[in-house]
């Protein structure tokens, strides 16, 4: 299969390529790692006419520390992020997730801020980073603006970039003590899309969840945060019967649809199972803290 | 486009449309046919080449993007004339059934087996992981 034809530039400094995307407007696409993109150009399911090819643009692919926050540049791999010994420490729900994206070999391609740059509903990244409270950094000619995450994600495939705009980073703030994070996903196969994906994300203060925070994949249209059930966990003391409720509402929240992964009752059945296991693996991490 | 890239040692250079995919590339205007096309949807990795170092999927890739690059192919294995002792070791076990993703299996069974003393099943998944010759090969 091959892609509709277009022309290709491959800018060494992001002004070059802000420029470029600027002149380009809507036919200008960004290519990243390319491994969502490529197979949807090859399905003939987009076809930009023109790519602007950032890999070759040094210095985007750091990950940092910025005012209390990890950045996670836009060509840091999967891979990166699974080896990344600054994310273990400063992440662990972004930890636990890089090692269930894809498999090894498109995870050495693909990166994380296109990941979440496609809005893909069954892609993982975007639960991680509403459950985390993320902001993406968007960079235009006109220079840089950060949108927070439950703006940025918009609908299916759909993400609120204004023409002109590419992802640079995308930062989440850095795990304090007390905090414990968990991916949890079920998948056919290594390397499928997940029938459900559910992240989780909890702090805790002298025996109080301070934070809390879930994000679900493969069950809506887009990647759902569930707000009503990170609401009844906060300013709680954790129990089994609140986590057990917790589940019960982020479950309802979850909008699955029947295919060929799954009848929808199944998968929000599972939602329900992972949120609950997922909230009891964060406490864990935090109990053995200390 | 031109394209210039060291493929198993050799430098080679040939002028392509950007949208021609590195797998294309290798076996069309490089004419090295070891590299196959399996699933052409990211999926199985019969396709696997070593760019820069680290297997990747070639049907996803534009050939483009592997300018300047390093690469090694399924036919840059072979060591002064020998086998690589992953290919022996394919060899000896019947590591294949039909064998055509084989040389995505031998270059993921390399890369596993130089970066861990113990390559475990879940590194090596994701090629060919439909392919009823994977059980053996992995």
């Amino acid at each position: 299969m091959y892609p509709a034809p277009f022309d290709y530039s491959a800018p060494t400094t992001l002004e070059e390529a802000t420029a470029l995307l600027a002149e380009l407007g809507d036919e200008g696409r960004v290519l990243a790692g390319g491994q969502s993109l490529l197979p949807m150009m090859k399905l003939r399911l987009a076809s930009p006419t023109h790519l602007v090819d950032i890999n070759r643009i040094p210095g985007l692919d750091r990950i940092e520390q910025v005012n209390g926050h990890i950045q996670i540049g836009a060509l840091v791999r999967h891979a990166d992020v699974v080896a990344s010994q600054e994310i273990s420490d400063a992440s662990p729900l972004i930890a636990s997730t890089a090692p269930w994206v894809a498999d090894p070999l498109v995870r050495n391609r693909g990166t994380l801020c296109g990941s979440v740059a496609h809005c893909d509903p069954e892609g993982d990244w975007n639960s991680v980073m509403l459950a985390l409270g993320a902001e993406v950094v968007a960079t235009s000619r006109s220079g840089e603006r950060v949108i927070p995450i439950e703006e940025f994600v918009v609908d299916y495939f759909t993400n609120s970039l204004q023409s002109g705009e590419m992802v640079t980073a995308v930062r989440v703030p850095r795990a304090d003590a007390g905090t414990g994070g968990a991916y949890l996903k079920l998948e056919r196969k290594v390397g499928d899309y997940a029938t459900v994906g559910v992240a989780t994300h909890l702090r805790m203060e002298g025996g109080t969840i301070v934070e809390a925070g879930i994000g679900l994949t493969s069950v809506g249209p887009r990647n759902i945060k569930a707000r009503e059930a990170e609401a009844m966990l906060v300013g709680q003391a954790p129990s089994p019967e609140l986590f057990a409720e917790a589940a019960r509402a982020a479950a309802a929240a979850s909008d699955p649809a029947s295919d060929v992964r799954g009848p929808a009752e199944y998968k929000r059945a599972v939602v329900e199972a992972y949120v609950r296991r997922g909230l009891e693996t964060c406490l864990g991490q935090i109990s053995e803290e200390g | 486009m031109q394209v210039d890239v060291t493929i198993n040692g050799e430098s080679r250079s040939a002028d392509v449309e950007p949208r021609t995919l590195l797998v294309d590339f290798i076996r069309t205007h490089l004419g090295l046919t070891g590299t196959h096309i399996g699933c052409d949807t990211t999926s199985c990795g019969a396709c696997t080449v070593i760019l820069d170092g680290k297997p990747v999927k070639s049907c996803t890739i534009l050939a483009v993007q592997a300018h300047g690059s390093e690469m090694r192919t399924v036919e840059g294995l072979r060591q002064n004339g020998n086998l690589h002792p992953i290919q022996v070791a394919f060899k000896e076990h019947h590591g294949l059934q039909c064998g055509f993703c084989t040389p995505g299996m031998m270059l993921v069974g390399r890369h596993c087996w130089r970066g861990t003393r113990h390559p475990r099943r879940r590194r090596s998944a994701g090629r060919s992981a439909e392919i009823s010759a994977a059980a053996p090969g992995i």
